[in-house]
């Protein structure tokens, strides 16, 4: 027997009592939460939902909390707060238990927005090794628009274990870009829960660098004839791993999705691609297509890439599909033969894979720095 | 010294050889037709002289300016001067034609201790041989072949080869697949790029095609070997006479033996 739950939950909870009380509504929030993930400590691999990533590293670790500094939480933002994101969820209920600081972005009805909303998270603390949570809750009005950019980064060995909630109202147009580059030595464990409002345009864009093991949860909930676009690249290399879960719930009829994820694999790196699509029973009409591509780069690196549909509507479009492959031989050929070199070849085609995603990103400054930062890695690791 | 000398080349693919024997020579300015029936090893002699892995050369020797051709990597030996048109074009999604053609270019470019074109200068190159072959600028910024049409594709390799002004071009069934009009295209391109100090090899199952690309040399290509060659009066009786004029069977028949 390894270390069980209690011992595990001992070093979270002298933390965790160790907290300054917040507001009685606050308070019995992060108590629920801490109830919660003391009853079941940090998920196995026995575990389903946990199959393929071993989160022993982070149980181990004797972590230091870093309290985000206490904000002022609008009143008229407090019930969204903690009831988006799955609260039986081992490291959301962590990360609320020691909820104090939020960084909170409200739109206004019928606004739209010409600069990104830019959420920067950084970690730059030494000892501990430090855990921080960071909490973010986005509340974009009816017919409101808006671009919203959360980068995490940071330096050494730490832990981040974020919660995204985004609640968007009717006919908004939200644009949602994460971008991950944590340092290559951190763990990384990310929620992100979205409610959409009738008629709403979502997309999120999960681009996942850096970070040693990292783990992103991605919930969205459609309403009636809701549109929403799920993306992400992960590129990974050295022993890198990375496990997107996504999760699309179709709950009202109507609704579309396109979901695109691709990977790019190197060295002896692993993923995962999880992608769960509910299609409710109310959903008629519902248009949802799937589609996960990775390119593995060399022998060792791990793929394990799984559709999971529950469809209880019958009057809907569903497809997934799931690929694996190497660079393709014929067009390397193609390109020595006009003189391009292997290496450049290599790099080229593997920018490539991932241009699609790029493509798609809405806000240029981040498109250019994820353009020359992919750019560089490719150049820098055609060996 | 002829520009390319090729003696006794066997090739294999997996277990089958392919090439059986090839002997040819080309001097600087000339141009060969290899024409031959399906099967017969023409598209695969293309492909070895520009290097490609899948091919094992079993035997024989290539050189080109007077150096082992068969020692260089495929890049290498597009930096000396050598040009594949391929029978089927690449689709390179991701790769713009423009991105594509100017690292091309500067590769061979530095290559030969030239100048590297900067985006400016490199259009201007582009902008005469890109009305040569009839094509629209916007091409050059969709992804390489990518949603080309078959005719888009082809002309596309002529407007690569005039940009990159190699000394061997090797056209392989570049004639495939193109209606008339599309072929006359093509080969007013070629015949453009035609030059003393450049020569090539154009690999077609049919005569029409050089009809427009008049060859000094054609060549008849069966059962991995060079058969019969001549002046150009000899595609004319193939023409005519069909391959089994010269007592050569087509196809699959060939390559079982």
């Amino acid at each position: 027997m390894t270390t069980g739950v209690s011992e595990q939950v001992a070093e979270w909870l002298i933390d965790f009592s160790a907290q300054e009380d917040a507001e009685p509504w606050l308070q019995e929030i992060r108590t629920e939460a801490f109830f919660r993930f003391s009853e079941q400590g940090f998920p196995t691999t026995h575990n389903e939902e946990w199959r393929f990533t071993n989160v022993a590293p982070i149980a181990r670790t004797n972590f230091r909390n870093i309290l985000s500094p206490a904000t002022d939480i609008p009143l008229a933002v407090r019930k969204y707060l903690a009831k988006l994101a799955p609260a039986d969820h081992p490291f959301v209920a962590l990360n609320t238990a020691f909820l104090n600081g939020v960084t909170v972005h409200q739109v206004p009805a019928g606004a739209v927005l010409d600069q990104p909303i830019e959420i920067n998270y950084h970690v730059d603390e030494q000892a501990g090794p430090p855990v921080v949570h960071p909490r973010t809750l986005i509340v974009v009005g009816a017919n409101a628009q808006c671009r919203i950019v959360e980068s995490y980064s940071g330096k050494g060995r730490y832990f981040t274990n974020a919660v995204t909630e985004i609640v968007a109202g009717e006919g908004a147009v939200v644009d949602h870009y994460k971008v991950q580059r944590e340092d290559t030595s951190a763990f990384h464990v990310a929620t992100l829960a979205a409610q959409l409002g009738r008629s709403t345009s979502f997309s999120t864009h999960n681009i996942s660098l850096g970070g040693a093991l990292v783990r992103n949860d991605i919930n969205v909930v459609l309403a009636e004839g809701t549109e929403a676009i799920v993306n992400g690249l992960y590129i990974v290399n050295g022993t890198q791993h990375v496990d997107n879960h996504t999760s699309i719930d179709h709950a009202k009829p109507h609704g579309t999705s396109h979901e695109l994820y691709k990977g790019i694999l190197d060295d002896k790196s692993s993923a995962v691609f999880n992608g769960r699509i509910i299609v409710r029973k109310d959903a008629q009409k519902t248009d949802s297509k799937q589609t996960n591509k990775n390119l593995v780069l060399s022998d060792d690196a791990v793929i394990d890439t799984k559709p999971e549909l529950q469809i209880l509507a019958d009057d809907v479009r569903c497809t997934h599909g799931a690929t694996i492959g190497q660079l393709d031989a014929e067009s390397m050929f193609y390109l020595q033969s006009r003189g391009i070199g292997k290496q450049q070849a290599r790099s080229l085609l593997t920018y490539a894979f991932a241009q699609d995603i790029i493509d798609r990103i809405q806000v240029p400054a981040l498109r250019e720095q994820l353009e020359k930062f992919l750019f560089e890695k490719f150049h820098e690791h055609s060996y | 010294m002829s520009l390319l000398e090729i003696k006794d080349l066997h090739a294999t693919v997996g277990d089958r050889e392919i090439l059986k024997g090839i002997d040819l020579s080309v001097n600087a300015g000339e141009v060969h037709a290899i024409m031959g029936p399906n099967g017969s090893g023409k598209s695969t002699l293309a492909q070895v002289l520009a290097g490609r892995e899948l091919y094992t050369v079993t035997g024989g020797s290539v050189a080109y300016q007077g150096q082992d051709l068969l020692e260089l990597s495929p890049e290498d030996r597009a930096r000396a001067g050598i040009f594949l048109a391929f029978q089927y074009p690449v689709e390179i999604p991701g790769v713009s034609n423009m991105y594509f053609l100017k690292a091309a270019l500067n590769t061979i470019r530095k290559s030969q201790g030239l100048e590297e074109l900067d985006a400016f200068d490199f259009l201007t190159l582009v902008r005469d041989k890109m009305a040569l072959m009839n094509m629209d600028q916007s091409l050059l910024n969709r992804p390489v072949n990518t949603g080309f049409s078959g005719g888009e594709k082809k002309r596309n390799e002529i407007f690569q080869m005039a940009v990159l002004e190699p000394k061997l071009a090797v056209l392989d069934e570049t004639d495939s697949g193109l209606d008339i009009d599309a072929l006359k295209l093509v080969a007013h391109g070629v015949n453009t790029l035609r030059s003393p100090e450049r020569s090539m090899i154009v690999v077609t199952h049919y005569q029409r095609l050089l009809e427009y690309i008049v060859p000094d040399y054609v060549h008849v290509l069966a059962g991995g070997r060079i058969v019969k060659s001549g002046g150009k009066e000899l595609a004319l009786q193939l023409e005519k006479e069909g391959y089994a004029g010269l007592g050569i069977e087509d196809e699959d028949e060939v390559a079982a033996v």
